[in-house]
């Protein structure tokens, strides 16, 4: 039994931060520009990509599904305007890896006209769980709060499973983002139904809002959005602004009093945890009946002259959105996706804005000062000290520098959650996340790789014995026709022995019927008679060599 | 002194009995440390090694005919691995083996193939698709770049390339290696 706490508990370690959000929120909300040019990746979420079903030169709406799912854990992707597909293809898409991936470009038109106009369901509270998730599976939407998982996975606890506790995710913690603040001062309605749909979908029994208690602003809205819409089962609680007290782990950490245990699932718990902005979407989804096809980004950062929050369409480049905040400062450095502490450098600007994207930071030297050579671990425990997920962060370190990838895992490397906090604290300015986070893709890899050669090896072994198998039926197949060959030869022998007898014995009954039959031997001369009797009696000699 | 011989003459048969009994009734199928080793080679089924194929390059190291060291597609991490189990000292890739390559997958330049079914017939992994006299094709995920193929391929059509890597297949890399990715943006 899940229950919450009077007051929140604090979390373990983290750090207070500059929370850097009052900048991009100077301004309201605005929706961006439509851009003369989408790009769309087909991959903008965790699980198998979706599969394209457009071609170039396609015509397209808004909202029509350009790429379908392409299994349980996909999610659909589509066109967030009207327009003329003009590609299919490899473009690079905002990734650490800096690569390139599938992606459907679109020439919008600026009619911005619907696929189909959309259908909203009124009463969503009257439809079955099932019909919701299909829905939501079917407007593509995914957690919007940065790790893009499906949400329609997540709105099926699985069977014999009841969720107890819906936790909603409004922390925010990380600094300078601030879209999740944004969209609950001006959508707190479309946040508040989202929650109730969700909660409808689930059976859950009880609702929370967590919400960092830095913005009260957005505490307000969604209280009085709840009450105009009368529901009174959600509770909001404000929790200590903490970095990263808005992890998934912590959060439910801070409310409940209980953790999620290691490598297991909020599930295990009786408990689902959704973003604030993923209500929205679902909100959206199921009673607008529009599927995602925009999103709220924070631009922002020393590097942008006007930082604020834009309702941005999925697809549009990064570099427009920044030209639309007034272009980058003189003091602009690094470009991010994410935040500070957990976000990823850009290789460039010209990419697109997927579903994941919550922020783009352009920082200045100041904010990001380049990182300082690391130096020798001096084991102060500083990074033990402010970890949320209570590892042994040096160990951690200790292991992966030495690529010892299995007692790293002894170590729980896999509950790392790479805030980042053991590397802002430490004295040593080592980059302990990249260590986590080479040792987490060297380990995928690993497994990869096993289960390559397990295949490999399975089908190798398979068709050893296959060969095996094919020459012992041919070595039967042979056998069995040459037994089939010989009996009837020999069967044949016989026959032809007897045969020739008969035929030996027709020719002596002829040759010695021949002796018997009557000659044309009138009107012969003596001398004719002697010569046939001569040739009688020569013929009778040769005919019968042992007689006279 | 003869109870005493008698006595231990019994228990040494009594065990002899318990022993047989023991080795038939739990006997073991196959070595267990050949399925060791085997699980730490690549599976590739190269025969890079001089074997034809890795359980019997795996069925060599554990009867001490062959050296840990034979085989180019593991490279150092199989050598590691497999000194780490049998506790001996690793050492270098024999390089009379090959190199230690990045990994490779084979494709069959479809135009030119004739369907001659000789790559089919030398695939350790049945990963190569095609019937005789139709145009061959590789199934790309079950190919283990053993390099088989290529020579039996009497129009030269099959060509090894370099797996390419997709996102979802990237690494992190080490991080003193990761200064590149600072790239500042200068708008």
């Amino acid at each position: 039994m899940v229950t919450l706490l009077d007051k929140p508990a604090a979390i373990r370690g983290g750090l207070k931060l500059p929370a850097h959000k009052a900048e991009s929120l100077r301004h309201p909300l605005q929706a961006a520009p439509l851009p003369a040019v989408l790009t769309v990746p087909v991959s903008q979420h965790i699980g198998e990509p979706a599969e394209p079903l457009v071609k170039p030169g396609d015509r397209v709406g808004k909202g029509q599904p350009i790429a379908r799912a392409s299994g349980y854990i996909s999610a659909p992707v589509h066109a967030p305007s009207s327009g003329t597909v003009t590609d299919v293809g490899d473009f690079p898409v905002p990734h650490p890896s800096g690569l390139s991936a599938t992606c459907i470009r679109i020439r919008t038109d600026g009619e911005d006209r619907w696929f189909e106009e959309p259908v909203g369901i009124a009463d969503p509270f009257s439809l079955d769980p099932a019909v919701i998730r299909h829905r939501v599976r079917a407007a593509g939407i995914v957690g919007l709060g940065g790790a893009g998982f499906p949400t329609s996975v997540k709105l099926n606890a699985g069977p014999d499973r009841e969720v107890e506790l819906l936790v909603i995710n409004a922390a925010e913690c990380e600094p300078y983002i601030s879209c999740d603040e944004a969209l609950m001062c001006a959508r707190p309605r479309d946040v508040i139904e989202g929650i109730r749909i969700i909660r409808h979908a689930l059976q859950a029994r009880q609702v929370v809002i967590g919400i960092e208690d830095n913005m009260p602003g957005a505490l307000q809205c969604l209280r009085e959005a709840a009450e105009r819409a009368g529901e009174t089962a959600v509770r909001i609680v404000p929790v200590p602004s903490i970095y990263p007290a808005g992890g998934e782990k912590q959060l439910i950490y801070t409310l409940t009093g209980e953790e999620v245990p290691s490598q297991g699932l909020p599930i295990d718990l009786g408990i689902v945890c959704h973003n604030v902005g993923t209500a929205a979407a679902v909100y959206r989804a199921v009673v607008c009946g529009e599927p995602l096809i925009s999103r709220i980004v924070t631009v922002t950062g020393g590097g942008i002259r006007e930082p604020r929050n834009l309702d941005v369409r999925i697809g549009t480049p990064i570099d427009e959105l920044i030209g639309r905040c007034g272009g980058y400062s003189d003091v602009v450095d690094r470009l991010l996706m994410g935040g500070p502490m957990m976000g990823f450098s850009l290789l460039s600007d010209n990419l697109p804005v997927v579903k994941t994207t919550n922020c783009l930071l352009a920082t200045s030297v100041r904010e990001t000062p380049p990182q300082p050579p690391a130096r020798a671990c001096i084991r102060c425990s500083k990074c033990v000290e402010v970890c949320p997920a209570g590892l042994l962060p040096q160990q951690l370190y200790w292991y992966a520098h030495a690529r010892d990838f299995d007692k790293i895992q002894d170590y729980s490397l896999f509950d790392c959650i790479e805030c980042g906090c053991c590397a802002q604290v430490c004295p040593s300015r080592i980059p302990l996340v990249q260590y986590y986070r080479y040792a987490k893709t060297e380990i995928w890899d690993l497994e990869r790789q096993r289960r390559k050669s397990d295949l490999a090896r399975k089908r190798h072994e398979f068709r050893l014995e296959r060969l095996e198998r094919e020459k012992r039926e041919l070595e039967e197949r042979r056998s069995k026709a040459k037994k089939a060959l010989n009996r009837p030869k020999a069967g044949n022998a016989d026959a032809k022995k007897a045969e020739i007898e008969a035929a030996l014995a027709r020719v002596k009954a002829r040759k010695s019927s021949q002796a018997a039959q009557a000659r044309n031997t009138d009107n012969l001369t003596d001398e004719q008679r002697a010569r046939i009797a001569e040739v009688d009696a020569r013929r009778a000699a040769r005919n019968n060599p042992q007689g006279n | 002194m003869l109870t005493a011989i008698l006595a231990i003459g019994i228990m040494a048969a009594l065990f002899g009995v318990l022993l047989g009994y023991a080795s038939v009734r739990f006997k073991v199928e196959s070595d267990p440390i050949v399925d060791q080793i085997d699980a730490l080679l690549p599976q590739t089924q190269c025969g890079q090694c001089g074997f034809a194929g890795c359980r019997p390059y795996a069925e060599a190291i554990a009867a001490g005919e062959a050296d840990i060291n034979q085989c180019p597609p593991g490279g150092e991490t199989t050598i590691q691995a497999l000194s780490e189990l049998l506790g001996v000292d690793p050492k270098p890739l024999n390089a009379e083996h090959g190199e230690h390559k990045e990994q490779m997958v084979a494709i069959i330049h479809e135009e030119t193939c004739i369907g001659c079914t000789l790559c089919i017939q030398a695939c350790p992994v049945d990963a190569i698709l095609g019937a005789a006299k139709q145009m061959h094709t590789v199934i790309a995920d079950e190919c283990t770049g053993c390099e088989l193929c290529v020579s039996p391929c009497p129009v030269d059509c099959i060509e090894m390339v370099p797996v390419k890597t997709d996102i979802s297949s990237w690494k992190w890399p080490y991080p003193e290696a990761s200064e590149a990715h600072k790239l500042a943006v200068h708008g």
